[in-house]
């Protein structure tokens, strides 16, 4: 179901990680990122893996909760896991049968691959899990504050992503009953040829359109009735500020970050 | 008592531009209206009578044609008062979902006041008095999406009232809720009304909640039909069914009653009224 | 014969998930052919989710369903062709409006029917008609049309797949007065000409008052009651507390009762009112 996406669904809690400054949250995923493409071997993953499972554990968010947000990839993974499994000829040589052959260096890059792809989407996750969108928007706009002037629209970009975000489970909700009203009408969107299914979605996104331009535009007057005028001369309630948690995950990502190039260095 | 929204002659009309020629469509046709400080006005007419138009007309969402339209003697065409309008009179529309901008209900409450650029301990300050005003401050770090419709609507009044508007326009604020929603937003407006003397204008198909209100004006294809307490108005069924619109059910009941010679009296708007009445005619 | 059964009917949503709700509990009912039905229960009863079971939108978790005697997903290739006895209409259904032309809109539901083209055609001037739409709109593209006439082509749109059953979810919500009146007296007629099966689901008990012959009231997921339309009304008081609002001539006469007045007919629409009371006034004259 269209429901059970969960990527960029905010998990509210009290953990460190959530009390984090967003900024700092957003800038350290970017040095987790790096740091498991800087790691060559899989000891140096297993640092970041390390890394993953730490910061997993102080979030508080439910195992659970982050096993549904790893589904949808799951395809991703086995793929490029048998990608490399049956490409990588070179190394010793396991199993052989016809033009399939496995090889050792195969399956530590299967491995390999696998782990890193997994960390990447917890480790992303657990930003969206623990922070507000409307934080994250908030401290990209703060991060990207200094492109105002190359003239970047970046309010404007960061109003953008904050209502995206608010109308993201209203859609998915008129789009579930917009599926159950045409099923009812005897729609048939689950047998047939792609080209049959794929026709079978106008019914769908049709309405899914016209009510989005409506709900725009009623959004839109609402907003300006508000006083909304664009970004200039706004204030913002909540005000980001770094605290000792903030500094304390510095120190704990850089140490984590020197041990992946540390074992880089030494193997 | 003072005038607080004022039209004098208004004129207000839709261009369709799409067409060729264009098509000009007249809403409002010379509309005279003078709503006081304080009142509790409801406005009912059909869809497309240009109630809803003539709403928006006193936020400066609309301009006037002809004519002219006054909020707290400032004239709605200044533009450089543009900003002073939309604070004085707060408008909260029909459907709850698209009115709501940020994720989170404190941080959509607070959106009004960060774009009128308040200190942010102020902001903070007044958004949790309005939350509580409206009794939501226990959801205040709820996501939106997940409230029922009633629980959003006063989440979108308390967004408003944190601006401490003088008014708030009302464009059918209950016509998508349950009747346990209803109630609750019902409750709000005459608490803001009552207790905190915001002037109101609902605009609504319930009567019920017309009955509610100090002065009912009535609005037909752009004019102003009716214009006068409840009473007055609901017992002029006949006209009101002609115009498209209902009578409390009571209303109905006694209407019918004196159509078949029942001498019971005629300016019954309430249920404790009627009954009352109908004691009297047979105990 | 029952058009509608269900056996032990339960329904739960997101099972074994901390979010686990059992929307629809345990219920056992009848609904014959010919019948006006109202639905009425507050927001998260079950209502929707029970409707949504009568056409196999929705699988039950436990329990069955029977259509025209005929057991809903013992054969899943059925299911289409058993949908097709139990048209349902959304709550503010112009929105799934999505064809060029209203005629395309409302030929959506008989072509996924497989009939012919003259049939399709005959059923789209019939339905059109039924719904009070003039033949000229017919051309028009739903999306120039009011809102009153936009809810008019969508339930047009499942008329013409003639249903034995019409299930329709807040017909008239968001309405004025006059367009709430014109819709439900459309549904009676349909009613009243073709004989089906109508069930109508409000939030108001005013109109459910006038058009049902029996009333099934929902509540916390159960089934509070199945029942004549007077006898539901004879358990004001229950429905009150359930945080249902009985229609205001309903609590005018329980208050009547209350000052010690003898009213033993249950009132809740006022054509009836007007009678007993006048009745009475008779009696009263007649006596003096």
């Amino acid at each position: 179901m269209i429901k059970d996406i969960t990527i960029g669904q905010y998990f509210p809690g009290k953990s460190p990680i959530h009390r984090m400054d967003p900024r700092v949250k957003i800038i350290l995923t970017a040095v987790f990122i790096v740091m498991l493409f800087l790691s060559k071997s899989i000891w140096g993953l297993l640092v970041g893996a390390a890394f993953t499972l730490v910061t997993f554990f102080i979030s508080r968010i439910p195992f659970k909760l982050m096993i549904k947000s790893l589904k949808p990839i799951l395809p991703i993974i086995i793929f490029t896991g048998l990608l490399n499994l049956f490409f990588i000829k070179t190394g010793e040589e396991y199993f052989h049968w016809k033009i399939f052959r496995i090889t050792d260096e195969g399956v530590n890059t299967a491995v390999f691959m696998a782990v890193r792809i997994i960390c990447l989407i917890i480790g992303s996750s657990l930003l969206t899990y623990t922070t507000s969108p409307i934080d994250l928007t908030d401290a990209i706009e703060r991060l990207l504050s200094p492109l105002k002037k190359i003239k970047v629209p970046v309010h404007e970009l960061a109003m953008m992503m904050t209502i995206a975000l608010r109308f993201i489970p209203t859609l998915i909700e008129e789009t579930d009953k917009i599926m159950s009203a045409q099923k009812a009408r005897g729609a048939d969107m689950e047998t047939g040829s792609l080209m049959k299914r794929a026709k079978a979605l106008i019914p769908i996104l049709v309405p899914l359109f016209v009510s989005s331009f409506r709900r725009a535009e009623e959004l839109a007057l609402a907003m300006e009735c508000r006083c909304y005028h664009g970004g200039e001369g706004r204030t913002r309630m909540k005000q980001l500020h770094m605290s000792a948690v903030d500094g304390i995950a510095f120190v704990f990502t850089a140490f984590f970050l020197a041990g992946v190039i540390a074992l880089n260095i030494i193997l | 008592m003072d005038s607080f929204l004022k039209a004098e002659g208004l004129w207000f009309s839709y261009i369709n531009e799409i067409e060729e020629p264009p098509v000009k469509t007249e809403v409002l046709k010379g509309i005279d209206l003078d709503i006081k400080k304080g009142e509790f006005v409801a406005v009912l007419g059909h869809n497309g009578s240009g109630k809803s138009t003539l709403a928006k007309c006193f936020n400066a969402i609309n301009l006037p044609e002809k004519g002219k339209a006054y909020v707290d003697g400032i004239d709605t065409s200044d533009e450089s008062r543009l900003l002073d309008i939309r604070q004085k009179v707060g408008m909260v529309f029909q459907n709850p979902d698209n009115q709501i901008v940020a994720t989170i209900v404190e941080e959509d409450c607070a959106f009004a006041l960060e774009n009128m650029g308040v200190e942010p301990a102020e902001i903070r300050r007044r958004v949790d008095e309005a939350l509580k005003t409206v009794g939501m401050y226990d959801y205040r770090e709820h996501a939106v999406h997940k409230l029922s419709g009633g629980q959003k609507q006063r989440v979108a009044i308390a967004g408003i009232i944190a601006m401490r508007p003088e008014c708030i326009l009302l464009d059918e604020p209950t016509a998508m809720l349950d009747p346990s929603g209803r109630r609750e937003v019902m409750k709000t407006i005459k608490m803001l009304n009552r207790e905190l003397g915001v002037t109101i204008v609902l605009i609504t198909h319930y009567m019920e909640e017309a009955a509610q209100a100090d002065r009912v004006v009535v609005i037909d294809s752009g004019e102003i039909m009716l214009d006068g307490e409840p009473k007055s108005i609901f017992t002029q069924v006949k006209t009101l069914r002609n115009l498209g619109l209902d009578v409390p059910q009571v209303t109905e009941l006694c209407y019918e009653l004196r159509q078949a010679g029942v001498d019971i009296p005629q300016d019954i708007i309430t249920e404790e009224e009627c009954a009352q009445a109908l004691y009297k005619l047979l105990a | 014969m029952a058009v509608i059964k269900t056996e032990n009917l339960t329904y739960i949503y997101g099972e074994g998930t901390p979010f686990e709700k059992r929307a629809v509990d345990d219920i056992s009912l009848e609904i014959n052919e010919g019948e006006m039905i109202g639905v009425i229960g507050h927001t998260g009863s079950g209502k929707s989710t029970l409707i949504q079971h009568f056409n196999g939108l929705l699988k039950p978790t436990s329990g069955s369903v029977y259509i025209d005697g005929e057991r809903l997903w013992d054969d899943k290739a059925r299911l289409r062709d058993i949908r097709f006895k139990v048209g349902l209409v959304f709550q503010y259904p112009e929105y799934q409006l999505f064809e060029e032309s209203c005629y395309k809109d409302i030929a959506f539901g008989p072509k996924n029917m497989g009939l012919s083209d003259s049939e399709i055609d005959k059923r789209i001037k019939e339905a059109a008609a039924m719904v009070g739409l003039k033949s000229e709109l017919l051309d028009k593209s739903p999306f120039e049309l009011s809102g009153g006439q936009k809810r008019r082509v969508a339930i047009a749109g499942v008329m013409a797949m003639k249903p034995k059953v019409l299930i329709l979810d807040e017909p008239a919500s968001g309405l004025d007065p006059r367009g709430r009146e014109q819709i439900l007296g459309m549904l009676k007629e349909y009613y009243e000409t073709t004989k089906s099966t109508v069930m109508i689901v409000s939030h108001s008990m005013e109109d459910i008052a006038r058009y049902a012959d029996r009333i099934l009231v929902m509540n916390k997921g159960r089934l509070f009651c199945l029942d004549e339309t007077e006898k539901v009304f004879a358990r004001a008081d229950e429905l009150t507390a359930m945080g249902l609002s009985v229609p205001q001539i309903t609590r005018v006469f329980s208050k009547l009762k209350e000052m010690g007045l003898a009213i033993d007919k249950e009132v809740y629409t006022t054509p009836y009112a007007v009678k007993l009371i006048m009745q009475r006034l008779g009696a009263d004259q007649a006596k003096g």
